[in-house]
C-alpha cells in the first residue's frame, strides 16, 4: 500500500489519521476534536479489508466483539451456579437422577444441558479461546501502531492538531519574547516531573508514557494464564491422586510411580473447648456439635534407599516428617500432600479365643490383623485354627452369595475352621469345625459345634485421607497472574499526560492530552500557570456539553 | 476486648450519622449563603473531620475484636459486612481530598451506614475458626478484597447521584421507573433492619417443629411473626400464630419469611412517601442535588473503578487462587463464590473496556456502576446465603 506523506515530511502508513510526526489530520474528520485513540494511526483492522485472515483479524480485533466475549463468558459462567456442579453433589450420587431428584424438571434440563458439567464443556472452552484470540489480536493490532506514534512523535505539531485537542487555548497577549516565557514554562513542568523536550522554542512535556502500555502488558498477562489453563490437558502436567493411610502404616504415594512413602505416625483431631477457648463461650454454647480446631496427620515421607528394589517396604530412608494439617501441606519435590479427608475407629485387629462348654481354653487366644490376616493360627495344646474364608467389608450380593465390598474392613466377617488337637489340619480328607465370626455374630456353620470362638478384643485405627497433588501448569499461572497484575497496576494508577506549547506570532498556543484522569492533567495546566503565566486552558469537551451536546465527548468516542 | 469493640462500633454508627447531617449542612446551606457565606465550608470540612474519626473509631472495632478473637474479624457475614461498611467509609475518606466533593459525603456516609446496620442483623459472636480458614491468608485475601469491593462502591455512589442528578422525573420513562426500583431496594433494606431490631428488642421468636426436605422431623426458629410457616410446620412455643400459607419442604421458609417482612415493610414506607409527597422518591431527592458538577461525579466514578477495580482482583481473584492452591489443594474449582468473583471480575473489565474504547461516559458509565455494585452485594448476599457451598460459613 502507498505511504501518505505530510507536508511536514513525514511518510506515514496507509490509513494514518493524523500524521505520526506532526499531528496533522491526514483524513477529515466530523466533529471538533481530534480522535486521539491510538495517536490516530492505521490499524491493521481499519486499513485492510480484503481476504479471509483480514476478515478474521478484524472480527477479533474489535473492541466491541471482545466486550461480547466478555458479556458471554460472564453469562455463561453465572448460568452453572444456578444448581451445584457435578463435582459437588455427593459422590455416590447419580447425575442423571440426583438433579431431577433434587431440584425437579429444571433441575434435569440443567443436567440434560450438560450444564452440570458447564466448566468444562466444549462451548465453555471455546469462548474462553475466542477471548484468548481477541486478547492476542486486538493487542497487537494496536500496540504496535501505538508504539509506532509515541516513538515518532515531533514536539513541533502541526496548530490543526493543537486546536483539536479537548484542552486548548491561545493567549491573549502577545509576548516580545515567547520563547523565555516557555523556557519558564519548561522549567515548572520539570518540577512536577515531567519530561520536556524542546524544538525551535516549541515544548512539549510528558509524563508517565509507560502507563500507555499497561493494558497490553495485563492482556499478555492474561494470554500466558490462559495458556497455562490450557495445558490441564495435558495429563503429565498434574497430578491429582489420593491416599488413605492407616496409623501406623506406610503407603506408596500414589503418582509418584513408587518414588516416595507416606507414613502415617498418628492422626489427631481437635474439638474447641469453650473452657480453654473462653472468647468462643456464646458461640461454642449456641452450636450442638463440637466444633473441629484441627485435623492432623504427624507424617514422615520416605523413599526406597538407593539400590533397592522398588516395592520392598523394609528399605526405606526418611525424608522429612511433617505435621500436615488443613492449610499447611507437606510439599517436597514438587508433590504435596493435603489432608482432606479421615475415618476415625477403623476396625484393625481382632483377637479370639477357643472356647469348650463356654469356658476360655487356656492359650488358645489369636489375633487377626484385618488388613493382613494369616490363614492358620497354630494355638496352645495343639489347637490349630485356619481361616477359611475372609470377608473385609460384607454384604450379600444379588444371588444371595456372601460377599465383600472391597478390602476395608468396615464389616469383617470370618469363616472359622477349628481343629482340635486330635484332627491333622493337613489331612485333605478332614474336617473340622465350621464358624462364621463377626461384629456380634458367632454362628455355627457345622452341626453340634463343640468347640466356640469367641470375638474378646477388638483394636481400633483413625485412617488420614490425603490428596497428592503437583501442577507444572502453575509457574505458568504464576507468571501470567503476576504480569497482569503488574500491567494492571501500571495502566490505573499511572496516567500518561501530554502538555504541548508553542509559539507563534508572540502568541503562546497550549494544547494538552491526558489518556484518563483529565482532572490531574488540568491541575498540572493550573500549576504552569500560577508559576509560569502560562495560560490556562479550556475544556472543550465540557463546553460542547454546555452547547448541548451528548454526554459523549468527542475525543475518547470511536 | 469484645465489649469495647461493639461499643466502638455503636459509636462509630452514629458518627457517620453526624457526618452526614454536616454534609446535608453544607450543602443545603448554600441556600442562605447571604446570612452565613462562610458557614457551609465548615460544614463540609467538620463532615470530613467526623468521618475520619468515624474511621478510626470503626477501625478501633476492628482492631479490638481482631484482638478479642485472635484471628482478622472477617470470617463470616457479620464481621465481613461490617468490614464492607468500614472499607466504604474508609475509601471516601481517601478518595474525598481528591475531588472535594460534598455530595459524595451525603450519599456515602448514608450507604456506609445502612451496611453496618445491615451486618448486625446477623449473629454477632465470635466464632471459633474452622480448619479451612485458618491462615494469614485469610487476613490478607479477605482485607484485600474489602477494601477493593469498598473503593468500588464509591464509584456506585457517584454514579447514583449522577443519575439522581440527571434523570427526568416528570415523565414515566424506564429511568424513572429503574431509579425507583432501586430506591425501593435501598428502603425495604431499611424495613428489614428496623423490623428486625424491632422484633429482636421485643425478644419475638416463635419455633416451629416442621418436615425438612429429607422428610425428617427438625425444628425452625422465626424471629420475625409467621407469615410463611414450613413444611408441616406444627407451633411449639406460646409466641407466634398458625401461618398464613406453608411453604413447600424444599424452601428455607423462616428465610422466605423475612424476606416477605422486608418486602411488606419496604412497600409499606415508599407508599408512605409516595402518597405523602405525590411525586418519585427520586425526585424528592433531587434538588438536594441539582447544583452538582455532572463532569466531576463521572469523573469521581471512574476514578474509584480504575483504583478499586486492581485492587479487588488482586484480593478477590489472585490471592483467592493462592490460598486455595494451599488449603483446597486446588487454586480453582469454579466454587459458586468463585464463579461470581470472576463473574465481578469480568463485569468491571467489560465496564473499563466500554468506558475507554467505546465512550461510555456519564448516564450509561452510571446505569453499568449501579450493576456492579448490585453484583458485589448479590455475590456477599445471595451466594453466601441461598447458593450453599464451600464459601457458606455464616
Amino acid at each position: 500500500m502507498e505511504k501518505v506523506k505530510c507536508e511536514c515530511g513525514h511518510e506515514n502508513p496507509y490509513g494514518t489519521y493524523l500524521c505520526e510526526s506532526c499531528g496533522k489530520p491526514l483524513k477529515e474528520e466530523e466533529g471538533k476534536l481530534a480522535n486521539m485513540r491510538y495517536e490516530g494511526t492505521a490499524r491493521r483492522s481499519q486499513t485492510y479489508r480484503k481476504n479471509v485472515v483480514d476478515k478474521i483479524w478484524n472480527f477479533f480485533s474489535s473492541v466491541k466483539v471482545g466486550i461480547w466475549i466478555i458479556i458471554i463468558l460472564l453469562i455463561a459462567s453465572s448460568l452453572g451456579t444456578v444448581f451445584p456442579q457435578e463435582m459437588y453433589i455427593p459422590p455416590a450420587a447419580d447425575p442423571s437422577v440426583y438433579y431431577y431428584q433434587e431440584y425437579g424438571t429444571l433441575g434435569q434440563l440443567y443436567y440434560q444441558l450438560g450444564f452440570h458439567n458447564l466448566y468444562g464443556s466444549w462451548w465453555y472452552i471455546l469462548i474462553l479461546a475466542a477471548l484468548g484470540i481477541s486478547l492476542v489480536i486486538a493487542s497487537l493490532d494496536r500496540v504496535v501502531p501505538l508504539y509506532r506514534a509515541l516513538r515518532k512523535q515531533r514536539v513541533t505539531r502541526h496548530s490543526k492538531f493543537l486546536e483539536r485537542q479537548r484542552l486548548y487555548a491561545v493567549s491573549e497577549e502577545t509576548y516580545a519574547d515567547p520563547v523565555q516565557k516557555l523556557d519558564e514554562a519548561a522549567e515548572a513542568l520539570k518540577k512536577k516531573r515531567y519530561n520536556v523536550r524542546r524544538e525551535n522554542g516549541h515544548l512539549l512535556a510528558e509524563k508517565n508514557r509507560f502507563a500507555r502500555w499497561g493494558p497490553y502488558v495485563n492482556h499478555v498477562g492474561l494470554i500466558i494464564f490462559l495458556i497455562g489453563g490450557m495445558l490441564r490437558f495435558f495429563p503429565e502436567m498434574y497430578v491429582d491422586e489420593s491416599v488413605w493411610v492407616r496409623e501406623g502404616e506406610t503407603e506408596i504415594v500414589q503418582g509418584t510411580d513408587g518414588e516416595y512413602y507416606i507414613h502415617n505416625n498418628e492422626f489427631i483431631v481437635e474439638y474447641y473447648d469453650d473452657e480453654r477457648d473462653d472468647q468462643f463461650q456464646e458461640a461454642l454454647e449456641n452450636q450442638q456439635d463440637p466444633v473441629v480446631e484441627t485435623y492432623e496427620t504427624q507424617a514422615t515421607l520416605l523413599k526406597p534407599e538407593a539400590g533397592g528394589t522398588i516395592g520392598s517396604e523394609t528399605d526405606l530412608e526418611k525424608i522429612k516428617d511433617h505435621d500436615i494439617r488443613v492449610n499447611d501441606p507437606l510439599t517436597y519435590d514438587g508433590y504435596s500432600l493435603y489432608q482432606v479427608d479421615y475415618k476415625l475407629n477403623e476396625f484393625s485387629k481382632f483377637t479370639f479365643a477357643l472356647e469348650l462348654d463356654d469356658e476360655e481354653i487356656a492359650g488358645t487366644e489369636f489375633t487377626v490383623d484385618l488388613n493382613d490376616p494369616a490363614m492358620s493360627y497354630d494355638l496352645a495344646d495343639g489347637y490349630t485354627v485356619e481361616i477359611m474364608e475372609y470377608f473385609p467389608n460384607f454384604e450379600m450380593d444379588e444371588n444371595n452369595e456372601p460377599t465383600t465390598i472391597n478390602r476395608v474392613p468396615d464389616n469383617p466377617r470370618i469363616i472359622f475352621e477349628v481343629f482340635p488337637p486330635d484332627l491333622d489340619p493337613d489331612d485333605p480328607d478332614t474336617t473340622g469345625e465350621i464358624s462364621f465370626l463377626g461384629v456380634q455374630l458367632n454362628e455355627a456353620l457345622t452341626e453340634d459345634n463343640e468347640y466356640a470362638i469367641r470375638l474378646t478384643d477388638a483394636d481400633l485405627v483413625d485412617v488420614t485421607g490425603l490428596t497428592v497433588r503437583r501442577d507444572r501448569t502453575l509457574p505458568f499461572l504464576i507468571a501470567g497472574g503476576a504480569i497482569f497484575m503488574i500491567g494492571l497496576i501500571q495502566g490505573s494508577y499511572w496516567h500518561h499526560r501530554r502538555i504541548w506549547a508553542q509559539h507563534s506570532n508572540g502568541k503562546i498556543i497550549v494544547a494538552g492530552h491526558a489518556n484518563k484522569n483529565w482532572y490531574a492533567l488540568k491541575k498540572d495546566f493550573q500549576y504552569a500557570h500560577e508559576q509560569a503565566g502560562l495560560p490556562y486552558p479550556d475544556d472543550q469537551a465540557e463546553l460542547n456539553e454546555e452547547e448541548g451536546g451528548s454526554s459523549e465527548n468527542g475525543s475518547t468516542k470511536q | 476486648m469484645a465489649q469495647l469493640s461493639s461499643n466502638l462500633l455503636y459509636a462509630a454508627f452514629f458518627l457517620y450519622l453526624l457526618s452526614t447531617v454536616f454534609y446535608a449542612v453544607s450543602i443545603t446551606g448554600r441556600k442562605f449563603k447571604d446570612r452565613a457565606g462562610t458557614e457551609k465550608n465548615r460544614a463540609a470540612l467538620l463532615g470530613y473531620i467526623t468521618a475520619i474519626f468515624a474511621v478510626l473509631t470503626s477501625l478501633g472495632y476492628f482492631a479490638a475484636r481482631w484482638i478479642a478473637a485472635g484471628f482478622a474479624p472477617v470470617s463470616n457475614m457479620f464481621e465481613y459486612t461490617a468490614a464492607l461498611g468500614i472499607a466504604i467509609a474508609l475509601a471516601f475518606v481517601i478518595i474525598y481530598p481528591l475531588y472535594k466533593n460534598n455530595y459524595l459525603g451525603l450519599f456515602t456516609m448514608p450507604v456506609v451506614m445502612l451496611i453496618i446496620a445491615y451486618a448486625s442483623m446477623f449473629p454477632r459472636e465470635v466464632e471459633p475458626l474452622i480448619p479451612a480458614l485458618q491462615s494469614d491468608w485469610l487476613t490478607i485475601h479477605v482485607i484485600t478484597t474489602v477494601i477493593g469491593q469498598g473503593i468500588l462502591a464509591i464509584s456506585f455512589v457517584a454514579g447514583l447521584i449522577y443519575l439522581l442528578a440527571m434523570i427526568d422525573f416528570t415523565k414515566k420513562t424506564k429511568k424513572v421507573k429503574s431509579m425507583e426500583f432501586i430506591l425501593f431496594t435501598l428502603i425495604a433494606a431499611v424495613a428489614y433492619i428496623v423490623l428486625g431490631f424491632g422484633f429482636g428488642a421485643a425478644g419475638y421468636e416463635a419455633e416451629f417443629s416442621y418436615v425438612n426436605e429429607n422428610n425428617v422431623e427438625a425444628e425452625l426458629s422465626y424471629f420475625y411473626p409467621p407469615i410463611l410457616g414450613p413444611n408441616e410446620g406444627e407451633l411449639i412455643t406460646e409466641q407466634g400464630f398458625e401461618p398464613l400459607v406453608e411453604m413447600p419442604a424444599n424452601v428455607r421458609s423462616n428465610d422466605a419469611n423475612t424476606v416477605i417482612w422486608s418486602v411488606m415493610g419496604g412497600l409499606f414506607l415508599y407508599g408512605l412517601l409516595r402518597l405523602s409527597f405525590r411525586r418519585p422518591v427520586g425526585a424528592m431527592i433531587q434538588p438536594l442535588v441539582k447544583n452538582v458538577n455532572l463532569t466531576t461525579v463521572d469523573e469521581i466514578s471512574y476514578r474509584a473503578v480504575a483504583i478499586g477495580f486492581p485492587i479487588f482482583t488482586l484480593g478477590g481473584l489472585i490471592f483467592a487462587m493462592i490460598w486455595a492452591q494451599i488449603a483446597w489443594t486446588r487454586f480453582w474449582g469454579w466454587d459458586p463464590k468463585e464463579v461470581w468473583a470472576l463473574i465481578t471480575f469480568l463485569f468491571y473489565a467489560a465496564y473499563l473496556h466500554l468506558r475507554l474504547s467505546r465512550g461510555w461516559h456519564g448516564e450509561k458509565s452510571a446505569w453499568l456502576l449501579i450493576i456492579g455494585f448490585a453484583l458485589i452485594m448479590f455475590n456477599l448476599i445471595f451466594v453466601n446465603l441461598v447458593i450453599a457451598g464451600l464459601h457458606s460459613y455464616a
